[in-house]
């Protein structure tokens, strides 16, 4: 899929847990999100994204994509 | 005229447990108290004669024929305006009743042309009715003196005709169009002999206020309004209650059937969501369901470039089975899909998408709520633990403060419009957010209190505005979140809205609303014992429609608004079975009854019920699917009733999606936008031609009844059977109620959902089980569905459209009340008479500094596209605000429309778009390639290879 695509929807979850004060939870609200609504395809490319450098990610998404990558090895 | 199966009980019924007693001719009767006299002998089985009564309307007693004698009252008073009293005795018949009775009809006749022969109403004219039972013989005065027999007759309706030469100036029409309908169109004009109804200021109905509801029509004891289909076909021999399959209100309609022909939709009386009442399109427009331009025969095509050929249907759904295994084959399970339909019945819906599940075995299933309601669905069960609407529409009689957030009700929900207006003209009062000033913030007798008049894009900020001067003022209702929420959600809520930056003062820049508004409303709704909060797309399709849907639950539950009549969180769906797409399992993500595809103890369960093994992981959502096809990884679709070309945003960016793929499968009764992209056109069949449910804006199940065979052969659910047997998977069921009784047997807000149920209740409001096995009309009322509310953080994140100077204003898009979303059922009917084509709003600023007038073509730019549509300079729009309607797929509203969507759902944003403007003389290079390649679509299907039978 086209990666901007990606990169502005998974921005856009972040986006919406910036007021979260804590910032473990708004990390884990991220990565809760998009394990539960995004389809396989999507997580991974995502995630080699986030291998490539994941430059457009905001912080906090990257850290909820390095997440998800764990998660997705766990699952292997 | 009436249903011809309705009975009349000549006021409307009252609610009351305090019982009376009193003996009607003889007869004990027992009644609530406040009943009139005429119902009460009515429901005695004693029959008042009567004209200017109805049990649609307040009684008015002009007409002078529902008198009746009375013990202890001096004269003979009206029975339909004397309420009973404990211990009256009443007499309706005796010599001096009937000769005031045969006097007062021999004057009506004296006035009335007798051509009852020949007339639309014979056979079901209560003036001719009425002339029977009094006994009249003769009419003594003559018909030579003055008369109203030669006036002219109005026919500027499509639908109906005005005869005022047949009118008895009862008032009934006068009346309905006040009480029932609210927009107070009709008048009697003049006094005494001169009295006429007159349609706004003497004008033609056509030209006049009049939104063709109906109820006049209905009203009317004679021939006098009366439908042009009774004209043209004669009258019905008889009904069946359905259920309209247009707008989310649901209206319960009497199909009036002569053979297999619909003479008239008359709306049901009994019906739980509309009493009786319609509008123009459910009322009237069903004429598409006999169009021309119907497909009844199956097609196939190798290519888009290719003729059409008509095939059998055995041949249809195997090439169409045996494309999608070829797909699979080559570029795996997960390489195809399929996308319910709204406005198909919850039975066909979940058997789509457990053919995508079960049959196609993997989970990219959508619906068209994706780009509607899906944020409804997501925000309301974060915060409150179900995905629906917390009322039922009578809720709203019990409301003291009606708040409308981003919906458009008088033209998008005309009925339940009504019934707000009636509990608003009893003093409800009102607050409108909406960057237009929509029908419902001026209208007769209708003065919003507030009027938000808000930047697109901004509700997040002004909902945050509003929840921090309920909180900073003290309108919060701490006991009942105590008692019903997460203690420690609130606080951090709390501690998040009462930050300065959210005050009304700090966010007048982001939402252009005036601070005093804000607070006024704030505490007009947070002041109210009963505040209730009814919404539209103008919430959800933002992108930050979920986290506008939570805010509204925030403030909802911090108010003490949720959990009994009168208050709640209301989504106004757009579609007929939007909620109940929903509820089928439509979404990705999840099963029948909002349950997650990862949850493996449901997920076992269905296992054991399909005998299949079911995927574990969320599949593709639409937009997601058209990303998929353009990289090359999503090759074929089945699509039912739906028409993604038109109806998505980024025209360009889905037509390419569609090209890409290998084989579309749409089911349809019409060659849909979509369907010029198939491969296999699969013949679909209207709500008329089959049996099945739908659910609407309050969760509730109604029938929908077959009044005639599909023209196809078969009803769509029996379609994605064949569909399904031929690709491996059995679907064997021979009548929708089977399906009905498996969804039962497989969500727990269903297990009390039977056809059987249905018939005897009418309709059935979701939770229906054991805890309610007649259904739910309030949720919520002594927890929540998830326990204890959760209050959720609303951070305003502007939109990704930014207006510059390039792009300076903001297109919002909306709907318009005599067509229905892509319009390809309406545009089919005679309502293209009020709106032929979608037309820009420009406020007159705007418009003059770029030389704009009405009439004019503008070309409308965007970051996506460009389009040209007509102009009308208003100020119903804001400046720097342009609004369009898209249910035209010529306009290429779509075109402009972004790719940007709501972060939790993907749903779109529709709302908000920078555009420019300009005068131009041409249509856009797009317009200009749909034109062609929509012809050659045309003459693809002209070209069919046909088959003979």
């Amino acid at each position: 899929m086209n990666i901007d695509y990606l990169v502005e929807m998974a921005n856009d979850i972040g986006n919406y847990f910036t007021s979260e004060p804590q910032r473990e939870e708004a990390i884990n609200g991220i990565l809760n999100h998009i394990q539960r609504f995004w389809e396989d395809r999507m997580q991974k490319q995502i995630v080699d994204y986030l291998d490539e450098g994941g430059e457009e990610l905001s912080p906090m998404v990257k850290e909820a994509v390095s997440r998800l990558k764990n998660s997705l090895v766990e699952a292997k | 005229m009436q249903s011809i199966s309705d009975k009349d009980y000549g006021t409307p019924r009252v609610d009351s447990t305090t019982k009376v007693k009193v003996n009607i001719d003889g007869t004990s009767v027992e009644v609530p108290e406040g009943t009139s006299v005429i119902r009460a002998a009515t429901q005695a089985g004693i029959n008042i004669p009567k004209l200017c009564a109805t049990d649609m309307l307040e009684p008015f007693g002009s007409c002078r024929l529902c008198l009746v004698e009375i013990e202890g009252v001096k004269g003979y008073p009206a029975s339909c305006t004397t309420p009973v009293k404990q211990g009256m005795k009443i007499t309706t018949q005796n010599g001096k009743l009937a000769k005031l009775r045969r006097d007062v009809m021999e004057l009506y006749i004296s006035d009335h042309p007798l051509d009852c022969l020949t007339c639309d109403a014979n056979g079901h004219c209560e003036l001719q009715d009425m002339a029977g039972v009094v006994g009249l013989r003769d009419v003594r005065y003559g018909y030579e003196g003055d008369n109203h027999l030669q006036l002219e007759k109005d026919e500027s309706n499509p639908y109906f005709n005005f005869d005022p030469a047949k009118c008895i100036v009862c008032s009934r029409c006068v009346r309905a169009c006040n009480e029932v309908q609210g927009t107070f169109a009709l008048t009697i004009q003049s006094r005494g002999f001169e009295s006429k109804v007159s349609a706004s200021q003497d004008q033609s109905f056509m030209d006049s206020e009049c939104v063709s509801c109906g109820a006049c029509v209905q009203a009317c004891p004679t021939a006098t309004l009366s439908e042009k289909s009774i004209s043209k076909l004669g009258q019905a021999e008889h009904s069946v209650v359905t259920t309209c399959a247009y707008c989310g209100v649901g209206c319960s309609f009497k199909a009036e059937i002569k053979g297999n022909t619909v003479v008239r939709m008359v709306p049901n009386k009994d019906g739980h969501a509309n009493h009786g009442h319609s509008c123009v399109k459910g009322r009237f427009a069903f004429g598409y369901t006999t169009h021309k331009d119907r497909i009844t025969k199956p097609m196939i095509r190798n290519s888009i470039k290719d003729p059409w050929k008509e095939v059998s249907w055995d041949e249809a759904i195997n090439y169409a089975a045996s494309e999608f295994k070829r797909i699979q084959s080559e570029h795996g399970v997960n390489s195809i899909g399929g996308i319910t339909s709204s406005r198909c019945t919850n039975e066909e819906t979940f058997l789509v998408q457990k053919l995508v599940r079960a049959a196609f075995g993997n989970n990219n299933v959508d619906t068209c709520a994706r780009v509607c309601h899906s944020p409804t669905g997501y925000g309301l069960k974060q915060t409150l633990g179900e995905s629906a609407g917390t009322q039922d529409f009578d809720s709203v009689m019990e409301s003291d403060v009606i708040m409308i957030i981003g919906a458009n009700p008088s033209e998008a929900h005309p009925v339940f419009a009504s019934q707000m207006k009636r509990r608003i003209r009893q003093g409800a009062g009102l607050i409108v957010i909406d960057p237009r000033s929509i029908g419902m913030v001026k209208s007769p007798h209708i003065n919003a209190d507030f009027h938000l008049k808000l930047l697109p894009g901004t509700n997040v900020a002004l909902i945050t505005a509003l929840a921090h001067v309920v909180v900073t003022e003290n309108l919060i209702s701490e006991d009942y979140i105590k008692e019903r929420c997460e203690w420690d959600s609130y606080l951090k809520w709390k501690a998040f809205v009462s930050q300065e930056r959210h005050s009304p003062e700090a966010t007048v820049s982001t939402t252009g609303v005036p601070a005093e508004l804000v607070r006024g409303a704030a505490s007009l709704y947070g002041s109210a014992n009963n505040g209730a909060i009814y919404y539209g797309l103008g919430v959800t399709e933002h992108s930050q429609g979920s986290t506008m849907v939570m805010g509204i639950a925030n403030l909802a539950m911090a108010t003490a608004n949720l959990g009994r009549k009168g208050v709640g969180v209301n989504p106004l769906r757009g579609q007929n079975n939007v909620q109940g797409s929903c509820d089928m399992g439509s979404f990705p993500h999840e099963f029948a009854g909002y349950r997650h595809v990862s949850d493996d103890s449901v997920r076992a369960m269905f296992e054991e019920a399909w005998k299949v093994e079911l995927k574990s992981r969320p599949g593709l959502r639409i937009p997601n699917m058209f990303e998929a096809s353009l990289d090359g990884s999503f090759k074929g679709i089945y699509i039912q009733g739906e028409d993604i070309a038109q109806s998505d945003p980024d025209t360009k960016h889905v037509q390419a999606a569609l090209e890409a793929m290998e084989c579309i499968v749409v089911q349809d009764i019409f060659m849909n936008e979509t369907a010029n992209y198939a491969h296999v056109f699969l013949p679909g069949s209207t709500f008329l031609e089959k049996d099945g449910t739908f659910t609407n804006a309050e969760r509730r199940i109604s029938p929908v009844r077959k009044v005639m065979p599909p023209k196809c052969g078969y009803a769509d659910w029996e379609v994605t059977c064949m569909l399904s047997n031929a690709l491996g998977y059995a679907m064997n069921y021979t009548h929708p109620s089977e399906i009905m009784d498996e969804i039962a047997r497989l969500t727990p807000t269903f297990t009390g959902v039977t056809y059987k149920k249905l018939d005897k209740l009418g309709s059935i409001q979701w939770p229906c089980n054991d805890k309610a096995p007649n259904g739910t009309p309030i949720m919520h009322e002594e927890t929540f569905v998830r326990g204890k509310g959760k209050f959720l953080l609303t951070e305003y994140v502007p939109s990704h459209e930014k207006v510059n100077a390039k792009y300076p204003l903001i297109l919002t898009t909306g709907r318009i009340l005599s067509q229905y979303n892509v319009g390809s059922q309406t545009r089919r009917t005679a309502n293209v008479a009020w709106h032929d084509e979608d037309i820009v709003e420009i406020h007159p600023n705007d418009a003059e500094e770029r030389g704009v007038e009405t009439g004019d073509w503008i070309g409308i730019t965007s970051r996506s596209g460009e389009t040209v549509l007509r102009a009308t300079v208003t100020d119903l729009v804001q400046p720097g605000v342009v609004y369009t309607t898209f249910h035209f797929p010529e306009s290429g509203a779509n075109v402009v429309t972004s790719n940007h969507s709501d972060w939790a759902t993907n749903c779109p944003e529709y709302k908000v778009t920078a555009v420019q403007v300009a005068k131009v003389t041409n249509p856009s290079d797009w317009q200009k390639r749909h034109q062609e390649f929509t012809s050659l679509q045309k003459e693809l299907l002209g070209k069919r290879e046909t088959v003979t039978e």
